[in-house]
């Protein structure tokens, strides 16, 4: 089957961009890793579809459990997306692969019992499964009050909420606050209230403790350190766009205000590669209202329809918000609590000591690091600790990360583990 | 629904993945690593990190938060 347009991810973004191609009369697919639509801002468990994500389906044909694995022009004008259920192939095609939690090491981060915010989001979300009966939720940005409050509603202990930001900034940002905004961390923080969870901003979680799980942490407020006793802990520091199949095409990329490469656009959404659009976190995170409204612009630009003014400065106003919330949930001073032994990299379980050991060697650049160090070259391919690989050699070489540092790490010829039997498998005669 | 993890009978619900049904049970590790011999399970939670790595019906590298769990399965620790 060929599409007029594919649109890979089912999220906010890629369902939006969908629905308005559908209305541009175009035969659109979305092709999707996951087993449901929603991607991971409307998980569900099967049978219980949240409103919002029915209110933003179309008629789009929707391919899942199809994470794309490889996307390259051709053969003659399109695209061609390898997927484990056979190559998709479309004219344009509409990126919004979404992001994944960002991580930051610290001493007992690989502890069980440590898990992302998003983490423990999925498992409750999506399978009904409280991460703990004591639960200390911390990082950075507003994703962690609805997660706490999710927690603390299905019946766990939330000890506290340790956010690092100091929050005194959206003060900063009147400019960027709507009343949807306002309303919806009202609401989070009712919850909070109800369920007697403390909500401390400029805390950071340092360390957890503890043998076989986590049974402790211990949080920084300035000087003072305490520790909190808890059977999990859920922790990120804001999101990392996942930015392989764009880099794969050649797009063109760039650091975003939160230090994350994001992809670059122009005003309708397009990429620098004639024929790719993209919309929602890979352009720079942003949130599920953002998401949706980029998938709207994406969607219309990439069918030929005209922009919607209305439409594109609602989005001027969430990219704002964005940038204020970004500026106000900052990632702490994270480099000083590592110790030598701390992994820096969890698969290939490589302490910041041999990181170090790497750039005295002369690795002054992220990619010499990695090869090096062996940081990012294992399982996960980078994804969980190359934010933090590319800022720790940046840091050890004296100078500020840079978009090529961080593109070590969104460089990777396969976005998706894959078979080698599907690699194997020559092209069908029938696309 | 019931499965095994290393010959034990563990109960799960239609549509939960294996980590999620681990979990429940109590279960918060299902590895080890290669190098310092460290407890591993469940981190990011939806397919990125490959800590949460486990043997499905003999079939190795399997994420377990990404399986759904079908009755009968015999899951292993990843070797």
């Amino acid at each position: 089957m060929r599409y007029d347009v594919a649109v890979v991810g089912g999220g906010p973004a890629g369902l939006a961009a969908a629905a308005e191609a559908v209305r541009g009369d175009a035969r659109v697919a979305i092709v999707d890793a996951g087993p449901r639509l929603g991607g991971q801002y409307w998980r569900h468990r099967a049978g219980s579809e949240p409103a919002e994500l029915r209110r933003a389906r179309s008629t789009a044909d929707h391919l899942p459990n199809s994470p794309v694995w490889f996307a390259e022009p051709g053969p003659g004008l399109g695209f061609r997306l390898h997927t484990p259920g056979g190559p998709v192939r479309a004219d344009r095609i509409v990126l919004a692969t979404g992001a994944h939690d960002r991580c930051l090491p610290f001493p007992g981060w690989t502890l069980p019992g440590v898990v992302t915010v998003g983490g423990a989001q999925a498992l409750l979300k999506g399978h009904g499964v409280l991460v703990g009966r004591r639960v200390a939720v911390a990082g950075a940005g507003p994703f962690l009050l609805a997660v706490a409050a999710g927690l603390a509603e299905a019946g766990a202990t939330v000890v506290g909420v340790f956010e690092a930001g100091r929050l005194r900034g959206y003060a900063g940002h009147p400019r960027a606050l709507s009343p949807a905004k306002l309303v919806e961390g009202g609401h989070y923080a009712r919850v909070l209230a109800r369920h007697r969870v403390p909500y401390r901003r400029g805390h950071v979680v340092v360390a957890a403790h503890g043998g076989e799980a986590v049974e402790a942490i211990t949080v920084a407020s300035g000087n003072r350190r305490r520790r909190v006793e808890v059977d999990a802990l859920a922790i990120s520091y804001g999101f990392t766009p996942q930015l392989e199949l764009a880099v794969a095409l050649g797009c063109d990329t760039r650091l975003d205000v939160d230090g994350s490469l994001v992809v670059s656009v122009d005003d309708d959404q397009r990429t620098s590669v004639p024929g790719v659009f993209a919309a929602g976190e890979v352009t720079g995170v942003g949130g599920s209202v953002l998401a949706q409204l980029e998938g709207v612009v994406a969607g219309r630009a990439v069918t030929g329809q005209p922009g919607d003014p209305r439409v594109l400065r609602q989005r001027q106003h969430a990219r704002r918000f964005a940038a204020a919330m970004h500026d106000v949930h900052r990632p702490p001073a994270w480099i000083e609590q590592l110790a030598d032994d701390t992994l820096v990299c969890r698969c290939e379980e490589v302490p910041y000591r041999t990181l170090r050991q790497a750039v005295e060697l002369g690795a002054t650049d992220t990619r010499a690091a990695k090869l090096l160090s062996r940081a990012g070259m294992g399982w996960c391919q980078g994804r969980t600790c190359g934010p933090a690989v590319a800022c720790l050699t940046a840091h050890l070489n004296g100078r500020a990360p840079t978009a090529a540092d961080h593109a070590t790490f969104a460089n990777r010829p396969l976005a998706q583990p894959v078979r080698l039997g599907d690699l194997a498998e020559p092209a069908t005669p029938s696309e | 629904m019931t499965f095994t993890f290393d010959g034990r009978p563990v109960a799960a619900e239609p549509g939960q993945s294996l980590a999620a049904a681990l979990w429940a049970d109590g279960v918060r590790s299902w590895r080890r690593t290669r190098h310092n011999d460290e407890p591993r399970g469940l981190f990011c939670g939806i397919g990125v990190c490959f800590d949460c790595l486990v043997v499905v019906n003999g079939v190795a590298g399997q994420r377990a938060c990404l399986v759904e769990v079908r009755d009968g399965d015999v899951v292993q620790a990843q070797p």
